[in-house]
C-alpha cells in the first residue's frame, strides 16, 4: 500500500489594519465604515479609561481584585459583528465587547466589587456572566448554540477565553461537542501570550492556538487581535457562516495583556520589558488614533473632548456602582432556587431574631435557654 | 394502569413528557439508538428523532455543560450520565455552573435540568458502577437531589424533575430496575419533590430510608418479632428532604435507625440523626442507629453484598435501637 496523505491544512492569518494605522484598502473594503471605526476608537478609550480608574479603586480600597483590560480592547470589534438575538459567553477580559452588546458599565464594576449585582444579566439581553474559573463556559455556548439551532432562532453564541483555556478538558469537550453536533458557535481564543505568569511557548506544543480547531473538523483562522478591522471581520463573517450552514468557527486573536493579570499579579516578576514595550507599540488604540488622524476623521481637538467625556462618563459609572447600597445577609437566601427549600427559609426568616438563623424551633433551646438578648 | 417495572415508568414518563412539551431533549452516551444501556430510553429516538434523543459524544463534563447551556436557552435538557461513577468528570459543570447560575445571576440565568442517573450496588457490576453519592450533590446549594424507589413513584417523580425550575439530579437505583413490578396510572401525575412517604406505618421505631434498601428493610421488618411495630419511611428526595415527616415519626415512636448504602461518615445519614436530635431530642428513648455502607471503597461485586445494608444487618440496626 501507498503512503497517501490523509489530511493536509494550514492556517491563515488576517491582518488588516497594520500597527502603523496603515490599512489594506483591498481586505478592507464592506468591513467597518469610518463611522464604526470612530464609534469604536471613542468606545475603545473610554473603556482604556475605565480600566485605569478600576485599577485605581483597587489600590485606594474601593474595590477587589480586578484583571485590567488594557491592550486587548480590539476584541470588542466581535460585538459589532454580532446581531441582538446573538449571545456573549464572556471569560473576564471582554469589558469592551460586552458593554457593546448591551450590559450596564457599572455592572463589571460591582461584579468586582464583590457584588452579584454586577451579574444580573437585563431582560433583553442575550448573555451569561463573566466567567471565572477557566475554559469551562465554552461548553454553555456549544449547548446555547445548540439551543438556537433546535429552536430555529438565526443567532449565534459568542464565546470568549483565554489562551491558557486551551488546555481545560472542558475547552475539548466543547469544540468537539459543537463539530460533531454543527451548532453555532464562534470560539475566540485571545492569544494574549501570558497565562497569568505561564508563557505561551510552555501552555502547548502546537504551533498555533487555531489548529487546535482542525481537529475537531472546525474552520479556523488567526488574526491580528489588535486590529479591529481583522476582527470584525473574521467574526463577521464566522457568525455569517454559521447561521447559514449552522457550523462552530474557530478564531485565534493574538493580543497581548498590557497590564498584569489582575490586581493582584505583579507581571514584572515573569515577563520581559522588552516584550512589553514591543506590544505597546502595537496598542490597538495607536493604530485606530493614526488611521483615524490619517483620513482626516480625527485631531487634536476631538481626542481632548473625547478623554473629557471619558472622564465624566466612567466617573458617572463609578459613582452609580458606588452608590447602590450594600446588599442586606437576607439577600443571599433568595436566589438559590425559585422557590425555597423549607430550611433555607427558616435559616432565612430567623436570621433577625435571637437565634441568628440557627433554628429557634430547637426544644431543648427553647426549654433550657433564654433568648439572649432577653 | 399497567403493571410496570421501573425501566418502564421512567420511560413512561420520559415519553409523555416529550410529548406534552417539545423543549424537552434527552442527551447522553447511548441513549439513542441502542436505548440506554439500561435500555431506559428504549424506543425513543424512534419515535421522537435524532434531534430530540442525541447520542453524545463520550465526554460527561461536555454532556453537563452542554445540558446546561441548553437548559439557559430556553429547552429542558435530560442529560444521562451512564453510571454515578462516571459523574466525577461533570462535577465541575453540576456544582459549579448548574446549581450557581441562578444565585451569581440573580435569577436572570436559570437552568432548568435533570440529570439521569442509575445509582447504587447490588448488580454485580465493574467498579465505578455501583456507588452512592447523592450526599456529595444534597450538600451543594442549587441542586436538589431525588432518589425513588418504586415505579410509581419514580414517574410522578420524574415528571416533576423535568418541569422543576431547577437543576434536578435524578438516581435511579439500578438494583431496582426490574426488581418488581406496581401498578402505574397511564395518565400524567406528578409527585412533589421533597415528599417523603410512609412506606409502612408503625409505633415502636421509625426506620428512614431511600433508593434500593427499602426493599433490604421490608425484608428486615419482615423477619422481626410481631409485637415490634416499625414505620417505615422512603424519603424518594434527598434535597430538599422531608424533615417534617421524620420529625413526626420519630415524636411518635422516640427511636430511629437510618439505612443508607454510602458510606457512614458524612453520609446523608449523618444530617438526618443531627436534625431529629436538634428537633426531637427529649422525644429519643434510644440513640439513633445507621446501618449503612462501610468507610471504604465500594467493593468489587464478589463482595458488594457484604458491604450493602442487606437484611440481617438492618435487623440487627432495629433490635438494637429497639431493646436500648
Amino acid at each position: 500500500m501507498p503512503i497517501e496523505v490523509a489530511y493536509e491544512a494550514k492556517i491563515e492569518r488576517l491582518s488588516i489594519l497594520d500597527q502603523n494605522g496603515k490599512l489594506d484598502e483591498k481586505l478592507a473594503k464592506d468591513t467597518l465604515t469610518d463611522k464604526q471605526v470612530v464609534q469604536l476608537y471613542e468606545h475603545f478609550s473610554t473603556c482604556r479609561h475605565y480600566d485605569e480608574v478600576a485599577f485605581k479603586l483597587q489600590r485606594s480600597g474601593r474595590m477587589g481584585t480586578y484583571p485590567q483590560n488594557m491592550g486587548q480592547e480590539a476584541a470588542g470589534a466581535v460585538a459589532l459583528a454580532a446581531q441582538k438575538q446573538d449571545w456573549m459567553i464572556p471569560c473576564y477580559r471582554e469589558n469592551a465587547a460586552l458593554f457593546l452588546h448591551g450590559l450596564p458599565k457599572e455592572n463589571i464594576l460591582l461584579h468586582w466589587m464583590g457584588d452579584e449585582r454586577g451579574n444580573e444579566i437585563p431582560d433583553d439581553v442575550n448573555m451569561l456572566p463573566i466567567s471565572i474559573p477557566i475554559g469551562t463556559h465554552m461548553l454553555h455556548a456549544a449547548g446555547i448554540a445548540w439551543a438556537m439551532k433546535l429552536r430555529g432562532e438565526k443567532g449565534v453564541a459568542f464565546t470568549f477565553f483565554g489562551d491558557g483555556a486551551t488546555s481545560e478538558g472542558d475547552f475539548h469537550e466543547a469544540m468537539n461537542f459543537a463539530g460533531a453536533l454543527n451548532v453555532p458557535v464562534v470560539f475566540i481564543c485571545q492569544n494574549n501570550g501570558w497565562a497569568i505568569s505561564t508563557a505561551r511557548s510552555k501552555q502547548t506544543a502546537s504551533e498555533t492556538f487555531a489548529q487546535k480547531a482542525l481537529a475537531y473538523g472546525i474552520k479556523t483562522m488567526q488574526v491580528d487581535g489588535n486590529d479591529i478591522f481583522a476582527v470584525y471581520k473574521a467574526a463577521r463573517d464566522a457568525r455569517k457562516r454559521a447561521v447559514k450552514e449552522h457550523k462552530p468557527f474557530f478564531i485565534e486573536t493574538l493580543t497581548y495583556r498590557l497590564g498584569d493579570h489582575t490586581t493582584a499579579d505583579d507581571a514584572r516578576r515573569y515577563r520581559d520589558a522588552d516584550e512589553l514595550e514591543s506590544w505597546k507599540k502595537k496598542d490597538p488604540l495607536i493604530r485606530m488614533r493614526k488611521y483615524l488622524e490619517s483620513k482626516d476623521l480625527w485631531n487634536q481637538s476631538k481626542q481632548k473632548k473625547l478623554e473629557a467625556k471619558a472622564k465624566e462618563d466612567v466617573s458617572a459609572i463609578v459613582k452609580r456602582a458606588e452608590g447602590i447600597e450594600k446588599p442586606t445577609i437576607d439577600d443571599i437566601f433568595d436566589y438559590t432556587f425559585k422557590e425555597l427549600p423549607i430550611e433555607t427559609r427558616r435559616q432565612r426568616d430567623t436570621l433577625h431574631t435571637h437565634s441568628l438563623g440557627q433554628f429557634p424551633e430547637q426544644e431543648t433551646l427553647q426549654q433550657t435557654a433564654a433568648p439572649a438578648h432577653a | 394502569m399497567s403493571n410496570l417495572t421501573l425501566v418502564q415508568a421512567i420511560n413512561l414518563a420520559l415519553t409523555q413528557e416529550m410529548e406534552a412539551d417539545d423543549r424537552v431533549i434527552i442527551l447522553g452516551e447511548d441513549v439513542g439508538l441502542n436505548g440506554g444501556v439500561f435500555r431506559v430510553t428504549e424506543g425513543l429516538q424512534q419515535r421522537f428523532g435524532e434531534d430530540r434523543v442525541v447520542d453524545s459524544p463520550l465526554a460527561e463534563s461536555g454532556i453537563m455543560g452542554s445540558a446546561i447551556g441548553l437548559a439557559i436557552a430556553g429547552m429542558r435538557p435530560i442529560p444521562e450520565i451512564q453510571f454515578e461513577g462516571f459523574l466525577g468528570p461533570a462535577y465541575d459543570q453540576l456544582v459549579n455552573h448548574a446549581g450557581r447560575y441562578r444565585t451569581r445571576s440573580r435569577g436572570s440565568v436559570t437552568v432548568p435540568m435533570t440529570v439521569r442517573v442509575p445509582v447504587g450496588g447490588g448488580i454485580h457490576a465493574p467498579e465505578l458502577h455501583s456507588d452512592s453519592p447523592e450526599a456529595i450533590y444534597a450538600h451543594h446549594p442549587g441542586l436538589k437531589v431525588v432518589m425513588p424507589a418504586s415505579p410509581f413513584d419514580a414517574k410522578g417523580l420524574l415528571i416533576s424533575a423535568i418541569r422543576d425550575p431547577d437543576p434536578v439530579v435524578f438516581f435511579e437505583p439500578k438494583r431496582l430496575y426490574r426488581a418488581f413490578r406496581e401498578e402505574v396510572p397511564e395518565d400524567e401525575y406528578t409527585i412533589p419533590i421533597g415528599q417523603g412517604k410512609i412506606v409502612e406505618e408503625g409505633s415502636d421505631l421509625t426506620v428512614v430510608t431511600w433508593g434500593a434498601p427499602v426493599l433490604q428493610c421490608l425484608e428486615a421488618m419482615d423477619s422481626l418479632p410481631d409485637d415490634l411495630s416499625v414505620e417505615l419511611i422512603d424519603l424518594r428526595t434527598i434535597y430538599p428532604y422531608d424533615a417534617d415527616l421524620i420529625v413526626e415519626s420519630v415524636k411518635k415512636t422516640g427511636r430511629c435507625v437510618i439505612v443508607h448504602e454510602a458510606p457512614k461518615t458524612c453520609g446523608f445519614g449523618a444530617e438526618i440523626a443531627t436534625m431529629i436530635q436538634e428537633r426531637c431530642f427529649l422525644h429519643l428513648q434510644a440513640p439513633i442507629q445507621r446501618v449503612t455502607g462501610f468507610d471504604t471503597v465500594m467493593p468489587y461485586y464478589k463482595l458488594e453484598l457484604e458491604y450493602l445494608p442487606e437484611a440481617a444487618r438492618i435487623t440487627q440496626g432495629i433490635t438494637a435501637c429497639a431493646a436500648y
